[in-house]
């Protein structure tokens, strides 16, 4: 069984033989619940906590043991499961790769996915079917495991679906509402589109390398004999998968709508933890991306994109969720620069995503406990003046916003700076270009969070009359709590010494100090912090110093207008993608219905109606009957006649 | 007398009878016009028997006065019936037995 483990990582023994756990345990909780029916209603609940949190404790003995070796024992350790697929010339193992990079995701995974597994005990209590919520959520946890875990591509791909099947169905998880049906459906399908550039990617490895595991395809990467363009082309596949998932553009329209599901949904699935797994497939296949700079060139164009677009959109809704989404879809931005930037810099973006998790999450449980004590009320502008009701709500989601605009000595001011750093570092106008970009974005974090900010938790009450706010169950205020002790402390902690970098460095490979920078860290340190302060003061500017409007102003500028519309991405999707299909669809509709079914029907109707036809010859009269008979013994002597006179 | 004015009497005959099984509607008349044509065919087998100088066609005659017999006992049967149903003799009337 050691032996089988994939050649270049050592065999898992010892402690690391419970890796398997983590992946059956939520499984088997998500069987038990979701098969088990009514029965299971009771303690549902308190299983589906048990296994997130038995996860995360088998994650950090694993931890523990994983960085007690060190020196000349490989950090990487594989799991042999089973032979899965033992075709001749296509082998796949059932394999756990155990490394830093999947433990640090495992402990993200579990350690976040429990605090909300515990919050949405008290989110979900009047909800009739929580133990399917619960069912539904350790699904995710279980194929987010399995996703981070596979030693191999295939594998990735299977937790790589089973996380978009959890998605779809936690996103429709309220599907008596229309919306949230369409949302989960939309969802769905965006998620296709980038599946089929992974799936794509996959097939493109095996032609090319023979094989879908990480050892064999890296390997097949670095040899001098691997071609650039395709390489170039296997980067590029699986950039789209990560645009899919991730909620990149151009794929980036989902997301908005996915904040339909509960908001416990959104905390993990849609800003914590699925929605980072691209960035995760393009760190771990760093080998492909670090041959080819072009692929690199379009994840950084992505990132830089996605970046700017979601900050902008985030400046404009009034949907609480809505602005938090399209803040996780700038903030993945900013991790796809950072991993497309390449090698030295994936660390930081998985930094960056570390932190992210931490605070964004918090932001979301703030959101949350906000809806759930407004009648799940949504719109900002029937907030205000919450920080007196809800000062526990106030002061967690407080620093999970002091850590997103990147505040000294919160998490996102460690993550972001580097990655503004890392840009301006790469040297060169592109460099300047991404780094201004990224510097920017900052900009518009802070302008878009501030608002959040002023419009829920400041100024005068703008309350639905029967609306009656209060304080969340403790239940939800002590994931919140412990969130908001990482919004403060985990970029610091991350970072004490470059921990993270240094624990990485046996997956992503190692982190590159630059001796000369672009500017110096300090002065752009204080740069970021001074154009941080600046898109806060212009948001007090612009939203505090007045009434904030009950009512969404209509006299606003074009660019206001289109980032309500989410940038027209919808819009550009109907036009380019949906319409036209519509069409061709309907085209061949007509064509099957008028021609290959016309042609078949007209036969049969062509005989059934001549048969119906000639029925009519017989009438019942004897006469016309003894006509016809006369008329045949005159044509046969007729005939015989001239046989024998001609 | 050459023999083929029988057979000219027998076409006439036969033609009388033909037109009236076509035109008359009332079945005894119908009837009738059957057994003309039965006797018309009758006369040419027997023209053809003197002709070809031996007994075939005259024996064949005879089958046919049998069966023309058997017929028209049969035939009037079927007649009566439908009268007796119908009140009615017309062969127009008799016409359930279509598409």
């Amino acid at each position: 069984m050691t032996l089988q483990a994939a050649a270049g990582y050592a065999a898992a023994t010892g402690t690391f033989k419970l890796t398997f756990l983590l992946v059956l345990l939520p499984a088997l909780s998500a069987a038990v619940l979701l098969l088990g029916g009514k029965r299971t209603n009771p303690w549902g609940h308190l299983l589906g906590c048990a296994a997130p949190i038995a996860a995360f404790v088998i994650g950090l003995v694993e931890l523990l043991a994983i960085t007690g070796r060190d020196g000349g024992q490989s950090r990487q350790l594989d799991q042999h499961l089973f032979s899965w697929v033992p075709v001749a010339g296509f082998h796949v193992n059932a394999n756990l790769l155990l490394d830093p990079l999947s433990l640090v995701f495992v402990l993200l995974i579990t350690g976040v996915g429990s605090l909300i597994h515990i919050y949405s005990i008290g989110y979900m209590e009047h909800d009739p079917d929580r133990r399917r919520f619960f069912g539904q959520l350790n699904l995710f946890i279980a194929a987010m495991l399995l996703l981070v875990l596979a030693d191999n591509y295939l594998l990735l791909y299977v937790g790589w679906e089973g996380v978009g099947l959890a998605s779809y169905l936690l996103i429709g998880f309220w599907s008596y509402k229309p919306s949230a049906a369409v949302a989960a459906k939309k969802a769905f399908l965006v998620n296709r589109v980038g599946d089929l550039g992974l799936s794509l990617a996959i097939m493109l490895m095996f032609a090319t390398f023979g094989t879908v595991s990480f050892t064999g395809v890296f390997a097949g990467a670095h040899s001098p004999a691997a071609h650039g363009g395709t390489l170039t082309a296997i980067g590029l596949l699986l950039l789209l998968g990560a645009c899919g998932k991730s909620a990149q553009a151009p794929l980036q329209s989902w997301l908005l709508d996915a904040m339909e599901g509960p908001t416990p949904v959104s905390a993990l699935i849609h800003a914590a933890t699925m929605v980072t797994a691209g960035v995760y497939l393009v760190a771990r296949s760093g080998a492909i991306f670090n041959a080819s700079p072009d692929a690199r060139l379009l994840v950084q164009i992505v990132g830089a994109t996605t970046l700017v677009m979601g900050a902008i959109i985030g400046c404009a809704y009034d949907d609480i969720k809505k602005v938090l989404a399209a803040s996780t879809m700038s903030q993945i931005g900013y991790m796809m620069l950072a991993v497309g930037i390449g090698p030295g810099v994936y660390a930081i973006g998985i930094l960056h995503l570390l932190t992210h998790g931490f605070f964004k999450a918090n932001m979301f449980l703030g959101a949350g406990s906000v809806m759930h004590a407004m009648n799940d009320e949504v719109n900002m502008r029937r907030y205000g003046g919450l920080r007196k009701v809800m000062p526990w709500t106030f002061v967690t989601f407080g620093f999970g916003y002091l850590a997103i605009i990147g505040m000294f000595p919160f998490a996102g001011f460690f993550s972001k700076d580097k990655i503004i750093e890392a840009a301006l570092d790469k040297g060169g106008a592109s460099g300047y270009l991404l780094g201004s970009i990224a510097l920017a974005g900052a900009a518009l974090t802070a302008f878009y969070m501030t608002r959040l900010m002023i419009m829920t938790f400041f100024g005068q009450r703008r309350w639905a009359r029967d609306a009656h706010p209060h304080e969340s169950p403790r239940v939800m205020l002590v994931p919140m709590v412990l969130l908001a002790a990482g919004s403060l402390l985990a970029g610091f902690l991350l970072i004490l010494g470059g921990s993270l970098q240094h624990f990485l460095t046996p997956s992503v490979g190692t982190s590159v100090e630059v001796g000369a920078h672009t500017i110096a860290p300090l002065i752009l340190s204080l740069l970021t912090l001074a154009v941080a302060l600046g898109g806060a003061a212009a948001a007090w500017l612009l939203v505090g110093r007045k009434p904030v409007p009950v009512e969404q102003p209509l006299n606003v500028s074009k660019l206001t207008w289109a980032a309500r519309r989410s940038l027209y991405g919808d819009a550009l999707n109907e036009t380019v993608f949906m319409r036209p299909g519509q069409y061709l669809a309907r085209a061949l509709v007509f064509f099957d219905g008028r021609g290959v079914d016309g042609a078949v029907n007209g036969l049969a109707a062509l005989v059934g109606g001549s048969s119906a036809r000639a029925r009519r010859s017989q009438t019942g009269f004897a006469r016309s009957y003894a006509l016809s008979m006369l008329a045949g013994a005159v044509a046969v002597t007729a005939a015989l006649l001239l046989v024998r006179v001609g | 007398m050459s023999v083929n004015y029988y057979l000219y009497l027998s076409a006439l005959l036969f033609t009388i009878g033909a037109v009236g099984v076509l035109v008359r509607r009332n079945a005894i008349v119908v009837f009738m016009c059957i057994e003309l044509m039965l006797n018309a065919v009758n006369l040419s087998l027997v023209t053809f028997a003197r002709i070809n100088g031996n007994l075939d066609g005259q024996i064949i005659a005879f089958f046919v006065m049998v069966v023309a017999a058997a017929e028209v006992v049969i035939g009037l049967a079927i007649i009566m019936s439908i009268f007796r149903a119908r009140r009615s003799a017309s062969v127009d009337d008799a016409n359930l037995l279509k598409y």
